[in-house]
């Protein structure tokens, strides 16, 4: 705990200006993130969880670099890397792997050609180009022989793999996993998902995992953070926040995960189905976010935002009904389906 | 036990691509009663969506041929029945709900047009008249019966002006027009998120139990089969590999193949392996002898090379699988 972590968010918000008239004046903004904080030690599997729309994939476009943050920072090792766009040093530091292996991968560059590209960018030594190119493909259980083919001719699964090796080409620290298996079958995301967690323990790296998949990150990651809106309604170690979830959206979001057995239904959180759709990011409700679709939303809801209350170690949720139940000092804890009851 | 509304027995499709034939289902059977919601579950590539197009005759013919078998809706053989007795059935009896709501929808037709213009053409071939009120009313009423709000609102919008989820439900609104009594859902709810996912199967379900259609669902996602489905039959490479009721199923998964995909489904309990299954899915055009699983199966032996049996293992249970069949009768 007292090591510094590898990658600090801090308050860190997008918001994407919406134009409108015959000048295109600002008529409006998307706001994707809104003052996401949270930090990843070395050797952790972060994961964000949430909807479409939530603003996980604006998260990571951030964290690497793509998307210049409207407000807050990112830290990476100590350094404030949230201005620099285009940073060489940091681009090395920092790779990703996108959702869908298909559209990520030049159709017309060969496998070694693409894995290349990341190696010739950072003047890797030509002469060792080819060596590299080959050692990448063992690491990420491909054939040798893979170099020369084109990515038509490969598997959704092995495409994935090569976006891996590319990503792992100049011995990157941190990896930004979008979806990365959201587009395939669950047989090969087993496999990836190994494959991932092999590297992992091997290499030292550290990941940054964005999947709406709450079961896959049940497994994979060691912390989590819950994402409704741009606004982080839940945070805390992945065994707490899943074994104990504080946040009525994580538990709808639970609770809505079809699961195949008993043992599994059993662990899921009992709480009225959410009704409605996530709203629209440019028209974010005043108040809590959620309180549209809360099944327990009582009046503070509709009027101020509720602040992060801690719920145990690291965990932390931002609702008004955790407040409340602090702020009387209950002995006994009062679960959200009882306090609404108490309303 | 009433008769199966679909009996598909022994369907067989080839595909011709470039000189070679390509077995792509290889005697694929099942039964759906009406009432009963069943689930065909598989990986990609697998012809979950061979075998609904063949359903439904929206194969396309060449490539494919259907090279054995039957497929029985209600009695009578869709497969040599006359061309117009079997258009008739189509989007009225049998009417399908489509995955994509984002591509299913012409997006420059309003929802109204869109649904009025499938009633037409229905009226069309079954010879009823009705005007374009009346067409307007009955489009209305099935708004009404999706649970959408505003249904006039929404008659006049086009698909861009809904969400997901609302065009989903314009989907399920779209299958319901005719009141088919077989409805196939293919992959419902899987471009959705989860909290919408949920709210869309709950409302299939209601539609279909108040119906008691029968409904053939076609998904690669084994929780939405374990919450939807109470028959179950999955396939692999073109080959039903075990079937059986939906909780005998997931509690005693016969086939090494079933056994390994639920393996493969990350648990909510977080005790996944992610041993994944080693290997692809075959080449159809040289398909494995015998079982074709058997390069991939942990547990293959020599009698593996011979077409596996299907060999009942509960009440209504069974699984194509030579370790399944009892001692003794090994050959």
């Amino acid at each position: 705990m007292t090591e510094a972590p590898l990658l600090e968010v801090s308050g860190l918000s997008k918001h994407f200006p919406i134009r409108g008239g015959i000048i295109q004046q600002r008529v409006g903004a998307v706001r994707a993130v809104n003052d996401v904080s949270f930090a990843i030690r070395k050797g952790e599997v972060f994961g964000l969880a949430g909807e479409s729309g939530s603003g996980k994939s604006t998260i990571a476009r951030m964290v690497v670099g793509l998307y210049r943050p409207t407000a807050g920072t990112v830290h990476f090792d100590g350094r404030d890397v949230s201005g620099l766009i285009g940073g060489r040093d940091y681009r090395k530091q920092v790779q990703m792997v996108f959702q869908n292996p298909g559209s990520s991968l030049n159709p017309r560059r060969t496998i070694a050609q693409s894995v290349a590209v990341p190696l010739i960018f950072h003047d890797y030594p030509k002469a060792k180009i080819a060596d590299r190119v080959a050692e990448l493909l063992e690491m990420v259980e491909l054939p040798r022989s893979f170099a020369i083919r084109y990515p038509h001719e490969l598997s959704g699964g092995q495409k994935q793999r090569v976006a891996i090796a590319r990503a792992l080409a100049v011995e990157p620290r941190l990896i930004v996993l979008d979806e990365p298996t959201s587009a395939l079958d669950v047989s090969v995301q087993a496999k990836i998902i190994d494959l991932l967690a092999g590297l992992a323990g091997e290499l030292g790296l550290t990941f940054l995992f964005i999947s709406h998949d709450l079961s896959l990150m049940r497994n994979f990651c060691s912390r989590v953070g819950i994402l409704y809106l741009g606004r982080l309604a839940e945070t805390g170690p992945t065994v707490d926040v899943f074994g104990a979830p504080a946040h009525p959206y994580t538990q709808a979001l639970i609770g809505a995960v079809p699961v195949v057995s008993a043992e599994e239904a059993a662990l899921k959180p009992s709480i009225p189905a959410l009704s409605g759709e996530i709203p629209s990011p440019s028209r974010i409700p005043k108040g809590c976010s959620f309180h549209t679709r809360c099944p327990f939303a009582f009046e503070p809801c509709r009027q101020t935002d509720p602040g992060f209350t801690v719920v145990g170690q690291g965990h932390e949720a931002r609702c008004h009904l955790l407040e409340e139940r602090t702020a009387s000092a209950a002995t006994v804890p009062v679960s959200p389906v009882e306090r609404s009851a108490q309303l | 036990m009433t008769a199966p509304l679909l009996d598909v027995a022994g369907l067989s499709v080839d595909f011709a691509t470039y000189g070679r034939q390509a077995r792509v289902l290889d005697g694929v059977s099942l039964q759906v009663r009406a009432g009963q919601h069943a689930a065909l579950v598989g990986e990609t590539g697998c012809g979950k969506s061979v075998t609904l197009r063949a359903i439904m005759g929206i194969l396309k013919s060449p490539p494919a041929r259907i090279a054995a078998g039957a497929i029985g809706f209600d009695g009578a053989d869709l497969l040599t029945m006359p061309a117009r007795q079997r258009d008739a059935l189509k989007g009225t009896a049998m009417s399908m709900v489509f995955q994509d709501p984002m591509t299913a929808l012409n997006p420059v037709f309003t929802i109204g047009d869109q649904l009025a213009t499938i009633i037409k053409y229905a009226d069309r071939r079954m010879g009823v008249r009705r005007d374009k009120q009346g067409r307007k009313r009955r489009v209305i009423e099935v708004l009404e019966q999706v649970r959408m709000p505003d249904p006039e609102r929404i008659f006049g919008a086009y698909p861009i002006m809904l969400s997901g989820g609302m065009r989903q439900r314009i989907l399920i609104a779209m299958a319901l027009l005719n009141e088919p009594r077989l409805l196939i859902a293919d992959e419902p709810g899987t471009a959705l998120d989860v909290t919408t996912q949920a709210e869309i199967l709950a409302l299939l379900n209601d539609l279909v139990a108040a119906r008691s259609l029968a409904l053939l669902m076609i998904t690669h996602n084994l929780g939405v089969v374990r919450e939807m489905a109470d028959y179950v039959y999955v396939m692999y490479a073109g080959t039903i590999v075990e079937h059986g009721p939906t909780e005998a199923l997931f509690e005693r998964p016969s086939h090494p193949y079933t056994q390994a995909l639920i393996e493969c489904v990350p648990k909510l309990s977080g005790t996944s392996t992610f041993k994944g299954i080693d290997g692809t899915i075959p080449d159809y055009v040289d398909p494995p002898v015998g079982c074709r699983f058997r390069p991939r199966c942990p547990h293959r032996h020599d009698a593996c090379f011979e077409r596996p049996p299907n060999v009942t293992v509960g009440a209504n249970h069974g699984a194509a699988c030579w370790l399944r069949q009892p001692a003794g009768e090994v050959a």
